[in-house]
């Protein structure tokens, strides 16, 4: 009846885990009982839980992002600490245990904090940034989102019902066939991960469409904001890449379940074919992830120097030739599988030649500021961290490209501070950056500038210290995922690492603290003008909030830079262009789709992984019917009426106008 | 629009040629540029390029799906641990009839759009049901050719090639199943709401997927059938 399902799978003799449990279902139902009892559940289903707005579901990707951050950094806390302490000795967590949160903190991390912020942001920014009012498919949006959201909750439920994977965050078989782990630990991954990617890879096919085929008039390839090109970067690689992760999860699904030979080492399967499946994959995903974050930075970096980017072209070619060659180089994870020096000599030089597109772009932002006038903005403050810090990383990582050096610290922690150093200081960086950057936008304040700063801080000497001290012991011999060690020469860099670890702690508390302050303060802090940083691109041409429809009238684009060019006309001729011809505005219909879609995805995939086959074969069923049921609406848009356009407007222009005149009071128009 | 007896009528083949948004021209021709094309200078592209777009793009990635499961064919084909090989379970006529039927069917999908573009409901549902129904055909054929070499203990647990085989053949055959459920949903639509604009840009992505499905069954008829049998 319940396929492998029993009481056995909860972990009463686990303490750890089932007190997280008790505290994570004991916050949950406070949450949906105040929610219940305010009387919330009508707002939160019209306007966020079955919303198409591009922007409310860019935040809600973010916070999503957000949450599964905070769950990835406290398995980091448990990792560095167990390290510390079980030096000779047991320390606190089991292997088993051990071997979990080290896989669960790379699943979490990668697929559930990192994606769901880099989305988030392509979703909130990208259309505005284009100068229309929504992405290519609204609904296929939504049910992007809650499918990323289905695949986080089945990670979450692994804490409590089973386990998760043992197997690292790339379950690498034979060790993840059946015959040596029958648990449903890597099926808690491969379903959760399969439901997400899926999610994921109708991302990639909703912005490349909206990229290149939803711009406003005007808008050309080259006049195209940096994100914007970085966004259409990353979703090409999604559509090229996330293909292959669905094929070779399927493919070990189909060996766990049915015993087929893909992947074992019996009867003719192949286990390095998974390593070569899943790095075709695995690669460019790290450039889906940090396209995006140097879209931020260079966003950033021309705002904050007053300039047009540096050699706006060359970054676009740049980010076109990482999209390509990131293709490429998926060997260099595995130069130690015996392929020989002819192909290990040509990975290595591919994993080389891409670090001369990201050399470039690093020259351009450089370039950026020279000359400008930079304002040390925490966003600002972010980016230049990065700078600092992703050079090392990609440097350490040019070390690692060379077949013979890679042999020497292959698997140790030399590598995980490498990839550390460069995710963490390329992706992150740019995610906290922007989360400062565009949330004037998303809630109309700014965010306190002392305690953003504080926590900068804190983050970067936070970082550095967690992290050189991994690169040593590295050096020094220490392979990744130790349980336990029993060498005592590395106790001092262990114990600075948690130390490291102890200062990333306080930037946290610092950024939870910049929140609470934000909110509290938030009249203070209000961004009246809706253009917050004297910004250049399109998405400041909108009041803070912006308006569900985003733009009274959609901007006809006459340069680069759309916006700046509108800004110095108005205060050239020191007024406003006229009001437009306000007309009414078609917009898509909220839907349940997303959500339902996700509802039976979470339940078809939590039957999978515990053989519930008659839930599976109701869940698909569901699905099917959820189609047709959609299929067969016949209203997919409403109208906006004309006096609704022209009053969000009217408003804007009055806000704009204020600004001009005390502009013109203060003597700064020429 | 008027009703038009026989889809492939003069009218509907030219209103098939005359593509209204002038994919491909760059240079926009002689009256400039073209509104709801998507071009930068003009504005969002109109929703039935969107639509269509999105869908080529799903394609694509749908394909790369494939290639992986060819990829792993290639890798796995001499991996038979001593079970049977490629030659010894390939049955060529009953594959040549199974090519048949989806290659018709391909044909007949394309004539329902023809019908569509003439707006004939009639012609558009009965080359619908006959593709379907060349798809049902197909899929029969390819499960009785599963079930035989079951029977014979042919299966993907095996060995690597017989799960390379099985994996890439049936995922092929679960597409023509899923494409078949669609078919079915849109027949109901067309019949029962007309041609919506809407209804028109879905029965566009129907005819792209199977299609698609066509094309990669070509590349598995030659590369596991034929070059099976004479490997």
């Amino acid at each position: 009846m319940f396929g492998r399902l029993s009481w056995s799978a909860i972990p009463f003799d686990q303490p750890i885990a089932l007190i997280t449990s008790l505290v994570l279902i004991v916050v949950i139902l406070g949450v949906l009982g105040l929610v219940t009892a305010r009387g919330w559940w009508p707002y939160l289903w019209r306007e966020w839980i079955t919303t198409v707005d591009h922007k409310r579901i860019g935040i809600m990707y973010c916070l999503l992002g957000v949450v599964m951050l905070i769950r990835g950094f406290a398995d980091a806390i448990m990792m560095r600490s167990q390290q510390a302490i079980a030096i000779n000795a047991p320390g606190y967590l089991t292997p088993e245990h051990y071997n979990q949160i080290f896989s669960a903190h790379g699943t979490i991390m990668i697929f559930f904090a990192a994606m769901p912020l880099v989305i988030g942001f392509m979703n909130f920014v990208t259309p505005l940034q284009l100068g229309v009012r929504d992405v290519a498919f609204p609904t296929l949006n939504s049910v992007s989102f809650w499918l990323t959201a289905s695949g986080a909750l089945l990670v979450n439920v692994s804490l409590f019902i089973g386990e998760f994977a043992r197997t690292g965050w790339l379950p690498y078989p034979p060790l993840s066939e059946t015959a040596y782990s029958p648990g449903v630990g890597v099926d808690y991954y491969l379903w959760a991960v399969q439901i997400s990617g899926i999610g994921t890879l109708m991302t990639g096919i909703n912005f490349v469409t909206t990229v290149l085929k939803m711009r406003c008039p005007g808008m050309s390839y080259f006049r195209m904001p940096m994100f914007c090109w970085t966004t259409l970067a990353s979703s090409l690689i999604i559509v090229a890449v996330f293909p292959i992760l669905t094929a070779t999860l399927a493919m070990l699904s189909l060996d766990r379940f049915f015993g087929f030979h893909y992947f074992t080492n019996t009867a003719g399967g192949n286990p390095m074919m998974f390593m070569n499946l899943i790095w075709a994959w695995g690669h460019p995903e790290v450039y889906i992830l940090v396209l995006p974050a140097f879209g931020i930075f260079s966003e950033i970096f021309s705002t904050f120097s007053g300039k047009p980017l540096f050699g706006y072209r060359s970054m676009v070619a740049a980010t076109l030739f990482i999209c390509v060659v990131s293709m490429m180089t998926w060997l260099h994870h595995f130069f130690t599988m015996g392929s020989g020096p002819a192909v290990n000599t040509a990975f290595g030089i591919s994993t080389s030649v891409i670090a001369v597109g990201t050399g470039v772009k690093i020259y351009n932002w450089i370039f950026t500021m020279y000359g400008g006038r930079v304002r040390l903005g925490v966003p600002m403050l972010w980016s230049l961290g990065f700078i600092f810090t992703f050079v090392i990383g990609g440097m350490t990582g040019v070390l690692l490209a060379v077949p013979p050096a890679d042999f020497l610290v292959h698997n140790s922690m030399f590598l995980v501070a490498h990839f550390h150093n460069v995710i963490v200081g390329g992706v992150v960086f740019a995610l906290f950056a922007g989360l400062d950057y565009w949330f004037p936008k998303a809630f109309g304040f700014r965010l306190h500038e002392g305690w953003g700063k504080a926590a900068f801080w804190f983050a970067f000497f936070g970082f550095w210290i967690t992290f050189t001290p991994l690169y040593i012991l590295g050096m020094e011999g220490m392979t990744r995922r130790l349980q336990h060690v029993n060498v005592e020469a590395w106790r001092p860099m262990l114990d600075l690492s948690l130390l490291g670890v102890g200062v990333l702690v306080v930037g946290v508390i610092c950024q939870v603290i910049m929140l609470l302050v934000s909110i509290i303060k938030r009249d203070e802090l209000r961004d009246t003008t809706g253009d917050p940083w004297d910004g250049r691109s399109l998405e400041w041409a909108t009041p803070s909030p912006a308006p569900f429809f985003n733009f009274a009238v959609m901007p006809n684009v006459e340069g680069e830079e759309a916006y700046w060019g509108i800004k110095l006309r108005a205060i050239e001729s020191q007024q406003l262009s006229p009001e437009p011809d306000y007309q009414p505005i078609e917009m898509p219909v909220n839907s349940p789709v997303g959500f339902y879609t996700a509802f039976f995805a979470s339940v078809t995939g939590f039957a999978l992984i515990w053989q519930i086959w008659w839930l599976a074969g109701l869940g698909l069923a569901a699905a099917f019917a959820g189609f047709v049921v959609f299929a067969w609406r016949d209203v997919s848009e409403f109208h906006v009426p004309v006096e609704e356009v022209a009053r969000v407007d009217r408003a804007r222009r009055a806000a704009r106008e204020a600004l001009l005149e005390r502009l013109a009071q203060q003597g700064a128009l020429p | 629009m008027s009703q038009v007896d026989l889809p492939a009528t003069i009218d509907a083949i030219r209103r098939v040629r005359e593509d209204p948004h002038r994919l491909g021209h760059r240079g926009h021709g002689p009256e400039g540029p073209v509104v709801g094309a998507g071009h930068g200078r003009t504005g969002p592209a109109s929703k039935r390029i969107v639509v269509g777009y999105g869908f080529w793009i799903f394609l694509l990635s749908d394909i790369i799906m494939f290639s992986c499961f060819f990829a792993t064919f290639a890798v796995l084909r001499g991996s038979t641990a001593g079970g049977p090989t490629a030659a010894q379970i390939v049955e060529m006529p009953r594959v040549g009839l199974e090519t048949g039927a989806l290659l018709l069917s391909s044909y007949t999908c394309g004539l329902s759009f023809a019908a569509t573009n003439a707006r004939s409901k009639l012609w558009t549902q009965v080359f619908l049901l006959v593709t379907g129904l060349l798809g049902l055909a197909f899929v029969a054929m390819e499960l009785q050719e599963f079930i035989s070499l079951a029977g014979r203990g042919i299966t993907p647990q095996r060995s690597g090639f017989l799960t390379s085989f099985f994996g890439l053949v049936g995922l092929h055959g679960l597409h023509v199943t899923v494409a078949g459920m669609w078919l079915a949903t849109m027949m109901a639509q067309v019949q029962l709401k007309g041609f919506r604009r809407e209804i028109i840009h879905r029965l566009i992505c129907f005819n792209l997927f199977w299609h698609a499905l066509d094309i990669v069954w070509i590349g598995i008829f030659t590369i596991v059938y034929l070059m099976g049998v004479t490997a």
